[in-house]
């Protein structure tokens, strides 16, 4: 008996995580998890691009640069000069009357809702099982990612401090 | 062709072990628990989902309150006096607390996916993540509770 993977021994990816394809003979391939890059001349398109290892490069490139930033932002609005109470509009104004302090929050609005929603996408892609539910969790998701990111960036360059 | 046992060493037969059988035939075996199963490894990975979920939900919150800066100062400053309150301060300080362990052991995933001993290490390396995560917790206490201490307990 070969252990080979044979390509009309794979199964669709919704059943993947069985390991039924395998097709070793062995009944501990019901606990196999197929190998994850195995692509078929039947492969969708879609499914042939780096995409995955691209958002996992992403999620530890951005979070490095996540860390100073938040961290940053962190030290001045909530620990030094008296921690929040110093908030409010004219703070605010003075802050972003800096190109600086713009770039470094727009930067930190959109790495860190991208790093978030692909975060999302994780964590929905393991605990809702169903298809149709995944497609509406994540779709729900990505609309209000793209509406903060959009408003967000808004907000920033059309900011008035003399509104 | 496979090796006896199956692709899992098998060691001692259900019988021969005196444990309950297994439902599959003699000689397979499902992969048992793991180093990282149940321990430091998968605990840090919970937290890490839980706090990255968390965090998620303040910033489209976060995003939504600043955004007021475009309607009015009077909007903006009355909804920021509600992160004043000593409720919202208290809730302010779980949020450094979540985003510092999330920070923290994040850069200890980098250091398991990148470092070539990175593995090896990860425990030491979550120890270390709490040990510096309680510090700058602790010495950020009175900084950032300082508004609600004040509120408490007067000068």
């Amino acid at each position: 008996m070969s252990t080979e993977i044979s390509d009309a021994l794979v199964v669709p990816s919704a059943q993947a995580h069985t390991g039924k394809g395998l097709g070793t003979g062995n009944p501990a391939d019901e606990f196999v998890i197929e190998p994850p890059r195995k692509r078929t001349r039947k492969t969708p398109r879609r499914t042939r691009t780096n995409f995955e290892m691209l958002a996992w490069l992403f999620m530890r490139l951005s979070g490095i640069v996540l860390v100073v930033l938040i961290l940053g932002h962190l030290l001045i609005m909530l620990v030094l000069d008296g921690g929040v109470s110093k908030i409010g509009f004219a703070f605010v104004a003075g802050r972003w009357a800096s190109p600086f302090w713009q770039g470094w929050d727009l930067l930190m609005l959109w790495l860190a809702m991208l790093h978030g929603a692909n975060g999302m996408r994780t964590v929905i892609n393991d605990y809702a099982e169903k298809d149709s539910t995944r497609l509406w969790l994540k779709g729900l998701m990505g609309a209000a990612t793209v509406f903060t990111v959009l408003l967000g960036t808004l907000v920033i360059f059309t900011f008035d401090p003399n509104i | 062709m496979l090796a006896a046992g199956g692709p899992y060493p098998a060691g001692l037969t259900d019988t021969e072990a005196g444990r309950a059988p297994n439902p599959l035939p003699e000689g397979f075996s499902v992969p048992a628990g793991t180093l990282y199963r149940g321990r430091e490894g998968m605990w840090s990975w919970v937290a890490h989902r839980v706090t990255g979920v968390l965090i998620f939900f303040f910033l489209f919150a976060h995003v939504l309150d600043t955004a007021l800066v475009r309607v009015s100062p009077e909007a903006y400053d009355t909804v920021i006096q509600t992160y004043k309150t000593p409720l919202v301060n208290l809730m302010e300080y779980g949020l450094v607390a979540a985003i510092l362990f999330h920070a923290l052991n994040g850069l200890r995933v980098v250091a398991v996916d990148f470092w070539s001993k990175g593995p090896k290490y990860q425990r030491q390396m979550l120890w270390t993540v709490v040990g510096v995560w309680v510090v700058l917790l602790a010495g950020s206490f009175y900084n950032i509770l300082e508004h609600t201490l004040l509120t408490w307990f007067g000068k």
